[in-house]
């Protein structure tokens, strides 16, 4: 077979691997102590954060994507702050297509590992803490490890969905390559110039590893699952 | 024992929540089992997080001289000195059992580890659980065992049970009471025990402490305690009293034993116990019958001198008898009114108490 893609697609595959790795990794960082706060709290608005945090779930990419355009752009407020920092505005940057596809995965990396704690109960951590262990001991002893397919089915989502985004990334990135072309913006390119081989090729890798990310899944969890959207 | 041994810890709790309020007061000598005894919701189990510091809330409590809660201090749970066993084992599903037994002992420093993880596995006969790596699939003694090891080898000042034996069926219970009699004998470990089960305690306590209704209602050794009248312990159905005896002699032709207290002594099946043993005999109200004279041509075996000291009816037609047999042993009998006054039973009278049944503990 001819080479039918270029340069560009090739580094769009990368990029978006890179995007969905940096993602995954803030997540974590991010959505493991809201996960904890959201299992333990009694807080009245508890409510409310749990509804922030699912918000994009039902919103559409696109309304995801406009409001932190308006929001890290030259006007916004975030923009505002990073202009003063001398760090530019985000959108059109790699940085930017962070930022939104954190917020927009947040749900899918929060909600599991929200449900393994929950799951784990009260009584593990009270046994630890009658067994001297203090409070980040028994996080890091008892509550991280007894929550690991939580976990590991965060990662796999939060990986997996930001691969698969594309209304955020148009509209807070555009399709600047090696800068904010991904994947699927570049499926999209090669539709619109009716490239049909080469989107093909990059769609149905995307099908591949889609069905490989869900088939892991399903082995690892053990049980039925299913993607709740 | 002195006053200073006897409030060794004093503990005051109070609590309102959902309708339930808790306000108890008690306090425990340095040895043996204290049994925090009462139906459920009566706050036992609650009072029992308290000390641990599992629940917060306003009180104080003091263990040794040493303050660990009241209006302005909070020991967290993981500083307190203690051990404490769940109703469920709550082993760590992702540690192996070594780690279990290890997680609270690699915790404390080394200097105050008293308590050796072989001594603790030759104590519980857990030698051949040790390497397992799957604790969710012992059998639910086992899970225990491994469980009220792990809190040992805290070496913890005191150790908190929590009904450890209601989550076991009748056949892990009796593979289990052996050991806790045995730490009991050989750890020097005070225990505060919450149980509904009046054969636990009556097994395994030295000292009782009743609850009804979020308040202690009593408080005392425990052979008092059960001959105490005015308590509802004493008008259960299996109401008794204990009494703490010793291996006096063996009849081998008959095959019974002979348990000797201060003034008297019972006959019991054969015990096969070396000669001294202390025993401790449950003897229940309803096995306990009167007779003004020494009765003759009877099967019984154990006819007691004793002295009626108290006597309290019991609903419409039964009454509580209060008996001291030996110099200082109760024993309790419960016969109908109607006995009562054929026989002419009042307080102070000198009567033979027939001993139907001893169970020995």
């Amino acid at each position: 077979m001819e080479s039918v893609l270029t340069p560009d697609d090739l580094q769009a595959v990368w990029l978006t691997l890179k995007l969905a790795s940096v993602t995954t990794l803030l997540l974590l960082l991010i959505a493991t102590p809201l996960a904890w706060w959201l299992a333990h709290s009694r807080r009245w608005y508890k409510g409310l954060m749990s509804a922030v945090v699912a918000l994009p779930l039902v919103l559409p990419p696109t309304v995801l994507g406009f409001y932190l355009l308006l929001l890290m752009g030259p006007q916004g407020a975030v923009g505002g702050i990073t202009k003063a920092l001398n760090l530019g505005t985000l959108p059109f940057t790699f940085a930017g297509l962070v930022v939104g596809s954190v917020l927009f995965s947040l749900p899918f990396a929060v909600q599991p590992i929200q449900n393994a704690f929950e799951s784990i109960g009260q009584r593990p951590l009270e046994v630890a803490a009658t067994l001297r262990a203090g409070a980040w001991d028994r996080f890091v002893s008892v509550a991280l490890p007894l929550a690991r397919p939580g976990f590991l089915t965060a990662i796999i989502l939060a990986f997996a969905h930001t691969v698969g985004e594309f209304g955020v990334v148009l509209m807070l990135g555009g399709n600047i390559p090696g800068e904010t072309q991904v994947l699927s913006v570049a499926i999209y390119g090669h539709v619109e110039a009716m490239e049909y081989g080469a989107a093909h090729l990059l769609a149905g890798g995307m099908v591949l590893f889609s069905f490989l990310v869900l088939l892991g899944l399903y082995l690892a969890s053990g049980k039925s699952w299913r993607v709740t959207r | 024992m002195s006053e200073k041994q006897a409030t060794w810890m004093r503990v005051h709790f109070k609590m309102q929540r959902d309708g339930f309020e808790l306000d108890a007061a008690f306090s425990a000598p340095p040895v043996g089992v204290t049994a925090l005894f009462g139906p459920s919701g009566s706050g036992k189990t609650t009072l029992l997080r308290c000390i641990a510091g599992l629940e917060r809330t306003q009180g104080w409590l003091h263990v040794n001289g040493e303050l660990w809660q009241d209006e302005k201090t909070f020991m967290p749970v993981h500083r307190r000195p203690l051990g404490y066993v769940f109703q469920e084992a709550s082993l760590f599903p992702h540690l192996s059992v070594r780690a279990n037994l290890e997680y609270g002992y690699k915790r404390i420093a080394a200097s105050e580890r008293r308590v050796q993880l072989d001594q603790v596995v030759e104590w519980l006969g857990l030698s051949h659980l040790i390497e397992r790596n799957d604790p969710a699939r012992l059998s639910g003694g086992e899970r225990q065992r491994v469980a009220i090891g792990r809190a040992l080898l805290t070496s913890p000042r005191i150790l908190l049970m929590d009904e450890p034996l209601s989550a076991l069926d009748t056949t892990s219970k009796q593979e289990i009471l052996p050991y806790l009699e045995r730490l009991h004998r050989e750890l020097n470990i005070p225990v505060l025990y919450v149980s509904h089960a009046m054969d636990e305690v009556a097994r395994l306590a030295d000292h009782l402490v009743l609850l009804e209704k979020g308040r202690v209602i009593a408080s005392g050794a425990l052979g008092e305690t059960l001959a105490r009248l005015d308590l509802p312990t004493a008008h259960f159905d299996d109401a008794g009293t204990v009494i703490e005896a010793t291996v006096a002699q063996q009849d081998e032709a008959y095959h019974l034993t002979r348990l000797d207290f201060v003034g008297d002594h019972l006959w019991v099946g054969r015990v096969d116990q070396p000669f001294g043993t202390s025993m401790r005999a449950r003897v229940l109200a309803r096995d306990v019958s009167i007779a003004t004279q020494a009765p003759e041509g009877t099967s019984i075996n154990n006819i007691l001198n004793a002295r009626i000291e108290e006597i309290r009816d019991e609903g419409p037609d039964k009454v509580v008898v209060r008996m001291k047999v030996g110099e200082a042993q109760m024993l309790l009998s419960r016969i109908t009114r109607r006995s009562r006054d054929h026989l002419g039973l009042t307080a102070g009278m000198y009567v033979c108490a027939q001993v139907k049944s001893v169970a020995l503990m």
